[in-house]
């Protein structure tokens, strides 16, 4: 249970930089996820911490100790890998309690740490087994409890669930949260899928091309995404570029969008993000709602009916909407219907790289 | 068609295995002549065990299998480690180096060898049998280990390294016992490929040092009695067991389910 920072990190392989300036502090005893998309240097990352990558510049602090030029084994990590990883000539219990070995735990209290960590994953009855004799996810399971026997400063997790189907993914992933909680470790989970980001982590960093484009709390980079990239990979946005004038944006059709987020001074181009289930939709006679502001008129041009929800798409002078609405009302709006959209300032954010 | 089929496969066979039958058959047959009517005799057996020359030879020819076998495997696997996990310099070359000897012919290589160690001093005999059996067969042992280690992932080692483990321990606990199945077919062929070599052995043998194979042969010059078909039969038994182990534990993918 220990604090890890890296501090200036950058790696490239030949020409290509894969990494470049990655500071970043896990607090102790906090889930941090890296998110990204394929190729994007999470993998990368993650097994710098390990010690299975060196970095060509920069820091890798666990605790107090920096670890930079330390061996994996010295480490004190745990890992899990996404193939889980296993050792198939050794029973489940055997697989456990290597780690053990390593540091000269062996016999009786050997034994009784592998059941402890066994029966946390709930597979008390499995020891005897082989890996091979267990489906993907008590393998997975398996894993786990080996990486976290040991007491490592340190859990790391490069996409473990991603072989497993949806529903085993999903138990998993409360499985997971549970030991992470009853253990304390601080972990670091590495993860293309935004959901999974969003579900289990303290925080979430993302990566974009070798570098950490946002670090915070889920709601945090959800709601108030600082980068074009970082709102498209966490869902659907709705984006509208203008410039500012007297203390709103002015979009090219005439629309003025009001944000209660700070702006630039008045005449400098600006790009503002509308998640599309923040956006409310409604037939021109209905009644505004309290507080939300900013109102276009339009029509729909699509309806996407999925049972508790639909997508709706939306034109209004030109720009376009899309729209995400619980499956409330009497009957769903059609293509065609002259609709109302309002939504508030405080769900537009400003994005601060280029439109 | 299909009696066709089966009839050129018994062909074949007959073809294959006849003459090894009628070699067989005429070890056990009384006339030195190898004339008929077949009466059976062990009379050729009993003669081997006191033919000093054809007993010497067979023991240089275990002995050597045994040691190549040995060295081969320690070195061929060492390199197929080195090949298929570690990066180091020259790597590539190594890689495609160390198989065409496989297609080089072994008279080709016996020449080679024999000009080699006459001109570096190693000389002829037991020694220089032993060098050219361990180069001739480490390319088959790291073809043997190297198809075994592209069976066992790499993550396992890393897993144990994660774990607590250094290099070299990740390595002995967990890719070497799941190896051995490739490791010990590795060692029977290195084995085999000693046993069976005539050429280079003709080439490097001196008068006390040569192996069965050059034996056999040089009696068959000089005029043979049923003796070279009784020390036949038991080479033929040696070897048909090795390869029946070959088959047993090189299996493909035998790495990974033995566990
Ligand atoms: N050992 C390596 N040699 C060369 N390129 C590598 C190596 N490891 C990773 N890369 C490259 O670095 C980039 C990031 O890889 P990775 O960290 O695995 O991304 P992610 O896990 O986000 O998919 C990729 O373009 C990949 O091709
Ligand atoms: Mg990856």
């Amino acid at each position: 249970m220990t604090a890890v920072d890296v501090t200036a990190i950058a790696k490239s392989y030949g020409k290509v930089e894969v990494l470049s300036d990655i500071t970043t502090h896990f607090p102790e005893g906090s889930f941090t996820s890296l998110l990204g998309p394929s190729g994007s240097g999470k993998t990368t990352l993650l097994r710098i911490i390990a010690g299975f990558v060196i970095p060509d510049t920069g820091r890798v602090t666990i605790g107090e100790r920096d670890v930079t030029r330390v061996p994996v084994w010295a480490r004190n990590i745990g890992m899990v890998f996404q193939s889980y990883a296993l050792f198939p000539h050794m029973s489940v219990a055997d697989n456990v309690a290597f780690g053990l070995a390593q540091r000269g735990v062996k016999g009786e209290p050997a034994r009784r740490e592998v059941q402890r960590a066994l029966d946390m994953v709930h597979l008390g009855g499995f020891g005897t087994r082989k890996p091979k004799q267990l489906s993907g996810g008590q393998q997975q399971r398996v894993a786990l409890a080996r990486a976290i026997v040991t007491r490592p400063s340190v859990l790391l997790l490069d996409e473990p669930l991603s072989a497993l189907d949806r529903r085993l993914r999903q138990e998993m992933q409360v499985e997971l949260l549970r030991i992470q909680r009853e253990s304390g470790l601080t972990t670091i989970f590495v993860t293309h899928d935004q959901e999974e980001a969003l579900t289990l982590s303290d925080k979430v960093a993302i990566l974009d091309r070798g570098r950490i484009v946002q670090i915070g709390a889920p709601t945090e980079v959800y709601e108030r995404p600082r980068t074009r990239f970082a709102a498209e990979f966490l869902g659907d946005t709705n984006f509208f570029t203008g410039t500012v004038a007297d203390g709103r944006v002015s979009l090219r059709n005439g629309m003025r969008i009001a944000t209660a987020s700070p702006l630039p001074a008045n005449g400098a181009p600006v790009t503002l993000a509308v998640r599309p289930e923040k956006i409310t939709v409604a037939t021109r006679d209905a009644a505004p709602e309290d507080g939300l502001t900013n109102r276009v008129e339009g029509a729909i041009i699509a309806s996407l009916y999925s049972g508790t929800a639909l997508t709706y798409e939306v034109d209004a002078a030109g720009q376009r909407f899309k729209i995400f609405a619980q499956n409330r009302d009497a009957r769903p709006l059609a293509r065609g219907d002259e609709v109302t959209l309002s939504w508030s300032p405080d769900h537009t954010v400003p994005i601060e790289d280029a439109p | 068609m299909k009696l066709a089929a089966r009839t050129y496969i018994l062909a074949v066979l007959i073809f294959l295995y006849l003459p090894i039958a009628v070699l067989i058959a005429m070890g056990f047959n009384e006339s030195p002549l190898y004339q008929l009517p077949f009466s059976f005799s062990s009379h050729w057996y009993v003669e081997l065990m006191s033919n000093r020359k054809l007993l010497n030879a067979s023991w240089n020819s275990v002995l050597i299998a045994a040691i190549t076998a040995v060295i081969a495997t320690v070195l061929g696997t060492l390199a197929a480690v080195a090949l298929s996990r570690r990066q180091f310099f020259g790597k590539e070359a190594l890689r495609l180096l160390l198989l065409p000897p496989i297609a080089i012919p072994w008279l080709i290589t016996g020449t080679a060898m024999l000009v080699f160690f006459y001109w570096t001093g190693i000389g002829r005999g037991f020694h220089a049998i032993l060098i050219g059996h361990v180069a001739l067969a480490i390319p088959y042992v790291v073809l043997v280990v190297g198809t075994g280690l592209t069976t066992i992932r790499a993550d396992l080692e890393e897993a144990a390294m994660s774990l607590g483990a250094p290099p070299v321990k990740a390595f002995f606990r967990v890719t070497l016992p799941l190896l051995a199945p490739s490791i010990f077919g590795a060692a029977l062929f290195a084995f085999a490929v000693s046993l069976d070599q005539f050429v280079v052995s003709y080439f490097l043998a001196t008068p006390g040092s040569s192996t069965l194979p050059v034996e056999i042969y040089s009696a068959i010059r000089k005029g043979f009695t049923p003796e070279i078909n009784a020390v036949c039969t038991i080479l033929l038994l040696g070897s048909v067991s090795i390869f029946l182990l070959f088959t047993l534990f090189a299996k493909p993918g035998a790495s990974r389910d033995r566990s």
